[in-house]
């Protein structure tokens, strides 16, 4: 008869470990980004022509140069991509090299766009189907990663930089040196 | 009046395939809505598809979802399954690349083996429980 | 002025329902006997109040009243009536003001019309109902007031989601709520009889009319969400193991084994203490599933917007009720008579791997669920979906369907083997028949479909069998219930296989007079037009298809732009035959003037849900049935049931 008493409970443990679960989930911030698992991983092999003429294009020799850079995941058809071009400007300024990867767009929408917010970038790959996108892990625009001298992924910053995410970017770069 | 609007309208949907803003202004990707030539390769694909989850969307695989991005993934994996790829390589390169989350098969490791043991354990604690109901056979 | 009417009632009824829980605990006591009089006015009287309270919410959005939160929010002018009045629950506090008024209902319900139960144990089963509906009550009243109003009148309001536009909703959530929440009344059942010692065969047949009623609505809901998903989508899937999804399957799954166990416990007095588990989880399921649904911690398609707040409201909702149940349990079900035991080869034993099989599953959909939370907790990230799912369920599936064709030809407390092997022989033939065909034929399906296919005819004809050879009028409305409810498993099940095996899939590029090959369908793609709807304009394809050179027929997907919110959908243009659906939608056109289609051929899919309708209405059946028996005073006897209109087995079991 003991055997089946402890049977009884097990209903209530049971439960009792079900509320702890989603006392966690609850808990939990409610992160629903999608990080790339390339995190202290070396780039991928990929070749991108320049997106505008009299730009040069990006490819993944120009990250083993031995300089770490900050690669701006954008386009100009992303309307947040907007907010963020006083930040770039600001990473430009402290002599963090940015380029970019303009995720299908058109050269001359592009153009407009850059006319329009601010260029800070030393070179544009034209990414029209997403592929490098997808090859490095990113989920979306706008997205921004720091990549170290030697081609190795360092950080990533999800969504618009603000302000206040700009000092954490120069030391993911700092710190990549 | 209406007749206006309307047409209005089409020359709209007809000048930026994709109404949302968040969608590019380019067209879909080489192989998002187009079926592979060959039956077998798109079966593959496509069940393939059916498990990989849509990075923008809110629980949907990319073979369910009309967002451009699912397309361009749609897009990927067929060009890939086409290459000679097999489903197992394109999900584990997409694993390397997002994380287990983007795939809805979940991988059987260390962490995943008690959801996979699930059935057997159930089952087991379920014949445990249900053997005292039954009557033992009785020697005529 | 109806908005504040609307929430005043409420207040009513949650006093009532504090009422109606203290006077239950007070007439339970002895020298109480005089309060048992009360308990059920008071209990009718809150169901009416809150029932005025929704009304009261569906009022202002048939008026467009911007002036409340809640019709701001989610309602728009300009939208047709029927949406105006379907939106009061397209939103998280309408639907859970749709819930509480349910709850109230039920509640009512059986105050108005248990007879059978004996006296303390429905009081205690009221003062239960009234303790569910005192936690929901608070959570409405200070978490999700649907009352609320806003202090400045908007222009216009916000529209409710397009996918919702459409009459799936006027007819999916109130159905799907009669059952979900309506299980209610077996968990109030259960604590009630732990509470007064009362769990016996009185009880069971007490309580089964009550699940039966709960589940046949739980059933039509799942049925028609899953067909409102299928058009609606436009990518005809009819399942997508999401889990809002799973959390409507989860106490349907608890309700029909609840069913089947109560049927054990009222005719042989056995599985007592099961029962009453089963029926604290079917609904402990419900609420689960209301947490999960409006929580956030979960993502899904149909997830009502985040609020962890709320989420953690319903949590200790939760704890109290759950937690207390399950505390009731563990602590009462002692006192609970030991059932009897069973015959291995029996009707009895049939019914326990039915439920052993059927709580297997459960539980596996719930920790598949829940199981991204528990990695999420951890520190990793995976997702499960349609693989795992599929794959543990399936195969469990599949013997549980033959479980159920076998059980009502098995006698009850005992049959042999043999016996058994006989009356299932002509069955199992066409099973192989059809395996081998399959094999032949299509030898490129799936397993699992293939197993699906080929064991729904043995199913279709075993669940015909307690039929065969008997006075087809003299057999009770309730056999006649369960054949037909179990049969309409078994088309389901073909089905459901069927898609999964034959649907063929066209994906073209196409100019005006192209024509697209879909299995034997030619389809002529003759042109798009603009057409504008009530607050929606669209692009209107017209598809001229012929089905191997027959009569033609059109088709007309159109792909929607709404205005408020703006957001485009797909509007799927289908065709059904006997034998299948010719599906299309249209998506996007390119820069070439070529239009996205994606055509389907889908074979036989309609039998998933006119199998469901038919599950559904073998439910009603049975419930009439044994309902005209009570009235008519016979006592139900199953063995008496068995042989009625069945000269054979009169003589066998004389």
């Amino acid at each position: 008869m003991k055997r089946v008493r402890l049977v009884l409970w097990v209903p209530l443990i049971a439960f009792l470990v079900c509320l702890a679960v989603f006392a966690a989930g609850l808990g939990a911030p409610q992160d629903k980004t999608t990080k790339s698992a390339l995190i202290d991983q070396p780039l991928p092999q990929f070749t991108l022509q320049p997106a505008m003429a009299g730009r040069p294009g990006l490819s993944t020799a120009d990250f083993r140069r031995g300089q770490p850079m900050v690669v701006n995941i954008f386009a100009s058809w992303c309307i947040p991509c907007r907010a963020e071009a006083p930040q770039l400007e600001q990473l430009a300024r402290r002599g963090v090299p940015l380029v970019g990867i303009a995720i299908r767009d058109r050269p001359q929408d592009l153009a407009q766009f850059l006319a329009t917010y601010g260029d800070p970038f030393r070179a544009i790959g034209a990414d029209v189907d997403r592929r490098v996108q997808l090859d490095i892990g990113s989920a979306g625009v706008p997205e921004t990663f720091v990549i170290d001298g030697r081609g190795v992924v360092r950080h990533q910053h999800i969504g618009v930089i603000t302000d206040s995410d700009v000092p954490a970017i120069v030391a993911a770069w700092e710190a990549a040196r | 009046m209406r007749a206006l609007a309307a047409t209005a309208m089409l020359l709209l949907l007809l000048a930026s395939p994709g109404p949302a803003a968040a969608d590019s202004l380019m067209p879909a990707a080489r192989w998002a809505n187009v079926q592979l030539p060959d039956a077998d390769q798109e079966r593959r694909a496509k069940a393939l598809m059916e498990t990989v989850r849509c990075l923008v969307c809110q629980g949907q695989s990319v073979a369910d979802s009309n967002a451009e991005m699912a397309g361009d993934m749609r897009s990927i994996i067929r060009e890939r399954i086409q290459a000679g790829q097999t489903p197992d390589q394109i999900r584990g390169w997409l694993i390397s690349r997002y994380g287990e989350a983007i795939s809805y098969a979940p991988q059987l490791d260390a962490r995943t083996a008690l959801l996979f043991a699930m059935p057997l354990i159930l089952l087991l604690a379920g014949f445990w429980l249900v053997r005292g109901r039954f009557r033992r056979k009785r020697k005529a | 002025m109806i908005a504040e009417t609307g929430l005043a009632l409420l207040w009513l009824a949650a006093a009532l329902s504090l009422l109606q829980l203290i006077l239950g605990w007070a007439a339970l006591r002895p020298g109480g006997e005089a309060l048992l009089r009360i308990v059920r006015p008071v209990a009718v009287a809150q169901g009416l109040l809150v029932a005025f309270a929704f009304l009261a919410l569906i009022w202002l959005f048939l008026q467009t009243d911007l002036s409340v939160k809640l019709v701001a929010s989610n309602s728009h002018s300009a939208k047709p009536w029927l949406y105006k009045f379907a939106g009061a629950w397209g939103n998280h506090e309408g639907s859970m003001l749709l819930w509480v008024t349910v709850l109230a209902v039920a509640g009512a319900a059986v105050a108005l019309f248990e007879r059978r139960l004996r006296q303390d144990t429905l009081i205690a089963t009221l003062a239960a109902q009234a303790a569910i509906g005192l936690g929901f009550y608070a959570f409405l009243i200070f978490a999700s007031n649907p009352f609320e109003r806003l202090p400045m009148v908007p222009i216009e309001g916000n529209g409710l989601n397009p996918l919702l536009q459409d009459p799936g909703l006027a007819f999916h959530p109130p159905t799907l709520y009669f059952g979900y929440v309506g299980i209610s009344i077996a968990f109030s059942f259960a604590v009630g009889a732990l509470i007064t010692r009362d769990v016996g065969p009185a009880f069971a047949r007490a309580m089964r009319p009550w699940i039966l009623a709960a589940w046949i609505f739980l059933t039509i809901g799942i049925t028609a969400g899953s067909y409102w998903a299928y058009y609606e989508l436009g990518w005809g899937g009819w399942w997508f193991w999401d889990p809002v999804e799973n959390a409507s399957l989860m106490p349907w799954l608890a309700a029909t084994a609840l069913l089947h166990s109560v049927t054990v416990l009222a005719t042989r007095a056995g599985l007592r203490a099961w029962t009453i588990m089963l029926a604290v989880v079917a609904f402990s399921m419900s609420m689960i599933g209301t947490f999960l649904v409006r929580s956030g911690i979960l993502t899904s398609v149909h997830a009502f917007a985040v609020d962890p707040k709320r989420g953690t409201f319903i949590l200790a909702l939760l704890t109290l009720y759950i937690g207390g149940a399950l505390l009731l349990f563990g602590l009462r079900v002692r006192h609970v008579k030991e059932g009897s035991t069973f015959e291995p080869v029996s009707r009895e034993a049939s019914l326990v791997i039915n439920n052993l099989l059927l709580s297997v599953i459960l539980a596996l959909v719930f920790v598949g669920t829940l199981y991204p939370l528990v990695t999420q907790a951890f520190g990793f990230e995976i997702s499960v979906g349609p693989p795992y799912f599929n794959l543990v369920t399936g195969p469990l599936a599949l013997v549980l369907v033959l479980v159920m064709a076998l059980g009502p030809i098995l006698k009850w407390r005992r049959d042999r083997l043999h016996a058994v092997a006989n009356r299932f022989a002509v069955p199992a033939v066409a099973s192989a028949l059809t395996l081998v065909a399959l094999l032949v034929f299509a030898p490129h399906i799936g397993i699992l479909p293939l197993f699906g296919l080929a064991i729904a005819p043995s199913v279709a004809l075993a669940s015909l069998a307690p039929l065969w050879g008997r006075n087809l009028r003299r057999t009770p409305l309730f056999t006649w219930g369960m054949v037909i409810a179990h049969f309409g498993i078994a088309v389901s099940l073909a089905g459901m296989a069927a898609d999964s095996a034959f649907t063929q899939e066209k994906l073209v590029a196409a100019r005006p007079g192209q024509v697209i090959e879909v299995s034997n369908f030619s389809v002529r793609f003759n042109g798009v037009e603009p057409v504008v709807g009530p607050n929606w304009t669209a692009v209107r394809a017209e598809l001229q298809a012929t089905r191997n050179g027959g009569s033609p027929f059109l088709l007309h997907p159109e792909a929607r732009l709404f205005s408020s919110p703006v957001q485009d959908t797909s509007e799927a243009a289908i065709q059904t035959f006997w034998n299948g659906q010719l599906y299309a939608a249209i998506g996007q056109p390119d820069t070439a003037g070529r239009w996205q289609f994606r055509l389907w051929w889908k074979p036989f899919v309609t039998l998933i849900w006119f199998g469901g309708i038919l599950i559904a209405f073998g439910g009603l059946l049975s419930l009439i049935g044994r309902l005209r028996r009570e009235h008519r005073g016979k006592p139900v006897s199953e063995t008496e049931a068995e042989t009625a209109g069945n000269p054979e087995a009169k003589a066998a079991t004389a």
